[in-house]
């Protein structure tokens, strides 16, 4: 017994100092962030990464996601002849939960993971070590810049998410499944208030917040072996999904 | 001067490092020698604190790293340079920008003198015209040259290399020999090498010092050490299987 509290004693200490830690990295990403050398040219790389070469997937997933709700939400609707809501349900659902929460996934999986693996890389080849070797900080070269372009690459990926999700919603809804494109777009303006579009930028500026902590947290302190690079990434994209699905929960319930 | 006393270093209840002494003299190179696994790496990354100790001091000049804040630490840092086991350049950039970056991040140097400064130092180390390259389309020796260059690139007081030549053929390893050498001759820099490659790193050495469970167990200028009577010591520089070191 006594055995057995001890190791859910000792399981509680480690799992608190943990959460201590990343957020202690996060505070010093912050940190560094406001000390010179401002380091524009790699906020612009990393944006970049995160935001031009996550577009592809952003957009087709976007198309699909909208599609399958124009298709979805004209049959439900058709049962109460309510189907010339089709445009303010396809426009609430999209841009307070479906582009913030899918757009977070996209770029988890394509960009987060990335992130995770490459740093993980260097602290398993000792690029870390290399500089702060050269007194450089690795938190203020790798993380922060990340974290900005993150911040700022997220809500437009959300917002190229969201129109093209409307559309493609329209695609099916109007032009294959007859309903006016008037009453379309006039639902989703009569609908859609400016809450519902702050609601879903609030939540895509968080994501883009939690995507780049988590994976340059998993990958910065990978574990220094061959392994640890897989782990910090498989590691990184769980708790990302994880915390995405937890954080929306809590921001919704807040703002509605 | 660097003087490393009483340092301990545990990782996960593994006592690596059992209070090491050791003294290593300005301008002098002292290679550390030492079974794997006995904590040279250990030992070595305390020396510009990329590693803290659980207990003991490293004086720089006088000054105990360990104690001091980031910003001093820093200023102590760029004293040193460093040549890590797999070079450890940065794989996102060419050669030439690797041997560049510490010029860019550290000093006021304009583009053109930086040119100049990477150029001298990539064809010191037999790469000149090579800077284009990443680090992926290079060998492991000419990685060695390139984190070379970059090291010395900003003049360090003392240098740092972690097994210079593991991993390269003989003839590669003693080039990357003959460069150190050529290198400290040229900057007069205090190095630390730590290494097994027997007998040829003694040859660039002034001192040597060997690393066995846990503490410096025989330190002296080259000529002496390797006429220690010590078995431990006799049985690593005579690569001998029988004697008091378990091999297997």
């Amino acid at each position: 017994m006594t055995f057995l509290i001890g190791q859910i004693g000792r399981y509680a200490i480690e799992q608190t100092a943990g959460m201590g830690r990343t957020f202690l990295f996060l505070l010093s990403a912050f940190a560094w962030a406001c000390r010179p050398p401002t380091r524009l040219r790699l906020i612009i790389h990393h944006i970049r990464t995160i935001g031009v070469e996550s577009l592809s997937v952003v957009i087709l997933s976007g198309v699909f996601t909208g599609m399958v709700m124009g298709l979805q939400g004209y049959y439900s609707l058709r049962k109460f002849n309510a189907e010339n809501f089709l445009g303010s349900a396809v426009a609430l659902g999209i841009l307070r939960e479906l582009g913030p929460v899918l757009s977070a996934f996209m770029v988890t999986g394509r960009t987060g993971s990335a992130m995770a693996a490459e740093l993980g890389s260097m602290r398993v080849s000792e690029q870390i070590d290399a500089l702060y070797s050269m007194a450089i900080n690795p938190i203020q070269y790798l993380v922060s810049p990340r974290i900005i372009a993150g911040l700022i690459s997220m809500p437009l990926l959300t917002a190229i998410f969201d129109v093209v999700a409307i559309y493609g919603a329209y695609v099916v809804g109007v032009q294959l499944l007859g309903v006016s494109s008037g009453s379309y777009f006039a639902g989703m303006e009569l609908s859609v208030v400016f809450k519902d579009v702050l609601s879903g930028f609030l939540k895509s500026v968080s994501f883009g917040l939690i995507i780049t902590w988590i994976c340059c947290y998993k990958g910065f302190n990978a574990p220094p072996m061959a392994t640890g690079v897989g782990q910090a990434t498989t590691e990184s994209v769980v708790a990302c999904f994880v915390m995405i699905l937890v954080w929306n929960y809590f921001m919704t319930s807040v703002m509605l | 001067m660097i003087r490393v006393i009483d340092l301990h270093k545990s990782f996960g209840g593994h006592e690596v490092l059992k209070g090491i002494n050791l003294e290593l003299d300005t301008g002098k190179i002292t290679t550390i020698i030492g079974g794997s696994g006995s904590g040279k790496t250990v030992l070595l990354k305390h020396l510009n604190a990329l590693l803290l100790p659980d207990r003991g001091s490293i004086l720089v000049d006088g000054q105990d790293i360990i104690e001091l804040g980031q910003k001093k630490l820093n200023e102590i840092r760029r004293k040193f340079g460093v040549l890590f086991q797999g070079a450890a350049l940065l794989d996102s950039m060419t050669l030439y920008d690797n041997v560049a970056f510490p010029l860019r991040e550290k000093t006021k140097l304009n583009e053109s003198e930086i040119q100049k400064k990477v150029e001298e130092n990539l064809a010191q180390v037999g790469l000149a015209g090579m800077g284009y390259k990443f680090p992926a389309e290079v060998s492991g020796g000419m990685k060695k040259r390139a984190g070379l260059a970059r090291a010395l690139v900003t003049a360090p007081e003392i240098m740092l290399f972690d097994e210079p030549t593991t991993g390269l053929d003989p003839l590669l390893g003693k080039s990357i020999h003959q460069l150190i050498q050529k290198m400290h001759a040229a900057f007069k820099f205090t190095g630390v090498i730590v290494s097994h490659d027997i007998p040829e790193v003694f040859k660039i050495s002034d001192q040597v010092a060997m690393l066995a469970n846990g503490v410096i167990i025989e330190v002296g200028a080259t000529a002496e050490f390797l006429n220690s009577s010590n078995p431990i010591v006799r049985q690593f520089i005579q690569v001998e299987t029988e004697g008091p070191i378990a091999v297997l």
